[in-house]
């Protein structure tokens, strides 16, 4: 009797946790033990330290995919407006976020700012917060503005467990997501060297079941799957090496992801599901928790377009350094059809790549794009373009 | 009509009917124009900045001409000029989906930065992003300071999303302004910050805004001696803009009221720029900016079916004054805070609604009409809600259309019209039979053709 090698059991795991829109595993983590509560969260970030140090599972929300059927939600939304919050809308209407005793909308954009709102109307039950991160990042302004954030969040988390959030489960739960996003940080790093051992549509797949899973059990899964992932043979190709850029909030659909591997490109490095790497180094857990979770976010944390940058100098210097750290030759620019943040950071990013002579590519997609042959070949040609200038 | 001294270089054109302060409006717009347009050679120094959580009277403390890209956006788009920007921006590498007003700036700057009345605009030395009700107003200056590297000062302003101003919420947006804000603005004027000055600026905003409230609320009588969203645009002109804080705006102001006063006393409705309105037939309250491209086209859409807008949110989007805020000379800074964080697209969705039944109710509307606006995420997201919760708790009608602000390709009159046509009869029906006449209200019109 043949068994299938550790890493495809682990995979084949995560997959099934990412096509379960009913969100089992965390209706199983609330039954395992009776009164556990569940806090979702939008992207692109939110202090996930707080929903653990309260007791509870933090849940990744990031839309229905292109598997689930949107009736209800299409009612809610004009059609120039992106998909996420139509699905993400029908996923509540539909029952299957009834598991969740609340929900957090990080501040990203207009379109999700307002859903915090709608989800105040609809969802009367639920605690229900807008989370607003600072754009100031000077520690006294921005910091002390974030700070007491942080601790009306966590006033309210305790409320919701009936008991305060003390500094010590704090600092418990900080020390569980720096060894969470070390794990992922060597996820990336792998990927990066042998990219044809990593594909990014499992790495995709492992970042996705920590969105369901208690970051324990996620980073075991992620140690496991590098441990394993080597006794697989796979074979090196002549592919192009491309950072993908824009996708994180609205999801692609992995079958996107898929595409672009299968068109000649290793992805090296992205930016889905940014709020596992979002600080990027570890949090002091052993300090004020609320002070080093704020330094972290203002001096040591990852951009994107939903954060300012304080001079133009700044910008695109972290895709540049995303470019050169991971050897990439190229950057794949994929964005949600109307989502505005993406869509108006581009040209600037595509100007400072071309100042630095990285090419880059450019397209659309939402979280249902069904049609893949034309990424295909754009992104096929992309690749193949990049072989031969770099062959000249 | 009140005879307000007309400057001697403002015509008005035969065929077009406006009341003497929307004359007086005009001029003060192109006069700031001119002012833009001389800035660098008198040794001014030029700011930009947006219409929510505009703090006209903190820039003057420094002498700044004051730019509002938004208002150069419309202004064009009333000009037909914005369709060829925007093209020129999509071409530039801007993605057809995003926001038109940012394209139509872009483009502008593209083309040599000939403002709106043909004079060439000078490059901002510092943009303020007070960033109130919109993420995109932060990608807008990014992009312009990208391109241009003009310098940029971010006033970041939290939002009300628990519908209210909490403490902590005013006091990181003053720490910004006394820290970030004010150091910058001193540093490219060369102007020493005079807290007394801005108290003075304070003092005129007050009589201003007391007397625009009162022209917002005359809409209260009926007939409405104004139309509180085609009418009310030329209204919150000047106090959006460059002049709050100005003698010239009071002026404005106290003028406007008493013109308003006397059609209120005369039993007028509003004037429209074919003249007199008629009879008032339907009374609304509008949600949503207006489309500039074809702005009399839209408004006459409506006089001619004999409705008027009594109330809109769009007049709210620079400043919530009719509940109560003015500018406080006593606090200056804490003030300026409120202001920007009560801005109309700063609310959260729950407020958003409570705020257009309360018109519905108090300016005794027959219902609610919706532009949604496909450029403008920031009131648009949510609206189909906005009109459902409306309809629930008025048991007033409401209805939707969709347009753009300042994208030509996004105005289909004929679709907009049998819409409208409809509405009516809807509201019509609903005054006969008591209940509302059954029709999809929720499915968006698709504007485009």
């Amino acid at each position: 009797m043949s068994t299938i090698p550790q890493a495809v059991a682990i995979v084949q795991r995560c997959e099934a946790l990412f096509e379960d829109l009913d969100f089992g595993a965390v209706k199983a983590w609330k039954a395992a033990v009776p009164g556990r509560k569940a806090i979702g969260y939008m992207p692109v970030y939110v202090p996930r330290e707080l929903v653990h140090a309260a007791g509870m599972l933090p849940v990744g929300i990031l839309g229905g995919g292109d598997a689930l059927e949107v009736i209800q939600g299409d009612a809610y939304y004009q059609s120039y407006i992106c998909r996420i919050p139509r699905s993400t809308i029908e996923l509540g209407l539909t029952g299957r976020l009834d598991c969740l005793d609340g929900m957090l909308f990080p501040s990203i954009c207009d379109v999700i700012r307002n859903l915090s709102g709608m989800w105040q109307i609809l969802f009367k039950d639920k605690y229900v917060r807008y989370f607003d991160v600072p754009q100031n990042y000077e520690d006294a302004i921005g910091g002390r503005f974030y700070v007491q954030e942080l601790g009306v969040l966590r006033d309210d988390l305790g409320r919701l467990r009936g008991a305060p959030i003390t500094d010590a489960e704090l600092n418990a739960s900080i020390a569980v997501y720096n060894d969470n996003r070390a794990a992922v940080r060597d996820l990336y790093a792998y990927r990066a060297q042998k990219p044809w051992q990593a594909p990014t549509s499992e790495v995709y797949l492992l970042l996705r079941a920590g969105m369901v899973l208690p970051p324990e059990e996620h980073t075991q899964i992620v140690r496991d799957y590098l441990a394993a992932i080597d006794e697989i043979p796979r074979p090196k190709r002549d592919n192009a090496r491309v950072v993908i850029n824009g996708t994180f909030c609205e999801q692609p659909p992995l079958a996107l992801i898929k595409s672009i591997e299968m068109s000649g490109c290793y992805v090296v490095d992205d930016d889905f599901m940014l709020v596992t790497r979002w600080l990027l180094d570890d949090v002091p857990a052993d300090g004020n928790p609320l002070e080093e979770l704020s330094k972290a976010f203002l001096h040591r944390s990852a951009s994107t377009a939903a954060k300012y940058d304080t001079t133009r100098e700044e910008k695109g210097q972290f895709l540049l350094k995303q470019v050169k750290t991971r050897g990439a030759e190229g950057v794949v620019f994929a964005a949600p059809s109307f989502c505005d943040p993406a869509l108006l950071e581009r040209p600037m990013l595509q100007d400072v790549l071309a100042k630095h002579g990285v090419p880059y590519t450019a397209f659309k997609y939402a979280e249902n794009t069904g049609q893949m042959a034309p990424i295909r070949e754009q992104a096929g040609t992309f690749a193949d373009s990049i072989k031969l200038w770099s062959a000249a | 009509m009140t005879t307000a001294a007309m400057p001697a270089s403002v015509k008005k054109p035969q065929d077009v009917q406006k009341e003497d302060a929307m004359w007086l409006q005009k001029e003060l717009i192109n006069r700031n124009y001119r002012e833009l347009a001389t800035a660098h050679e008198t040794g001014r120094k030029v700011s930009a900045t947006f219409v929510p959580g505009n703090l006209n009277e903190l820039l003057m403390c420094f002498d700044f001409a004051r730019s509002l890209p938004e208002t150069n956006a419309l202004q064009n788009g009333m000009r037909k000029k914005s369709g060829k920007f925007i093209m020129d921006a999509e071409r530039d590498g801007q993605s057809e989906d995003v926001c038109t007003y940012v394209k139509a700036d872009l483009g502008m700057m593209l083309g040599g930065e000939v403002g709106p009345t043909g004079e060439v605009l000078p490059r901002p030395d510092v943009l303020l992003l007070s960033y109130t009700g919109c993420f995109t107003f932060m990608k807008w200056f990014e992009l312009i300071r990208h391109k241009y590297g003009c310098e940029t000062v971010m006033l970041h302003v939290p939002y009300q999303g628990e519908g209210k101003i909490a403490p902590n919420m005013r006091e990181y947006v003053v720490k910004q302004l006394k820290e970030n804000v004010i150091p910058t603005l001193e540093r490219i004027s060369g102007v020493k910050f005079d807290i007394d000055r801005l108290r003075q600026y304070m003092k005129e905003s007050q009589k201003a805004e007391e007397d625009l409230v009162a022209v917002l609320h005359s809409a209260k009588h009926r007939p409405s001696p104004i139309d509180g969203y085609f009418g009310a645009v030329y209204y919150i002109g000047p106090i959006f803009t460059a002049f709050r804080g100005t003698p010239e705006a009071s002026e404005y102001y106290r003028v406007l009221r008493g013109e308003i006063e006397q059609r209120v006393r005369e039993g007028k409705g509003p004037v429209t720029p074919d003249g007199e309105m008629g009879e008032e037939k339907y009374r609304l309250v509008v949600e949503g900016p207006p489309n500039w491209t074809s702005f009399r086209d839209f408004w006459k859409m409506f006089y001619e079916e004999g409705a008027v807008v009594v109330s809109s949110t769009y007049a709210k989007v620079g400043g919530l004054y009719d509940f109560g805020f003015r500018h406080d000379p006593e606090h200056p800074l804490e003030s300026l805070a409120d202001y920007c964080l009560g801005c109309y697209t700063n609310l959260n969705l729950p407020s958003r609604i409570d705020m257009i039944c309360r018109y519905i109710d108090e300016y005794q509307a027959d219902g609610l009409l919706i532009n949604s606006i496909k450029s403008c995420n920031s009131f648009s997201a949510g609206q189909l809600l906005i009109l459902r919760e409306v309809e629930k708790r008025t048991g007033k009608p409401a209805a939707f259309i969709e347009t753009d602000l300042v994208d030509p390709r996004y105005f289909s009159a004929a679709n907009v019209k049998n819409r409208l046509e409809s509405y009516f009869q809807m509201i019509k029906q609903k005054r006969t039979s008591g209940v509302a006449h059954e029709m999809p209200r929720t499915i968006p019109i698709v504007a485009a053709n």
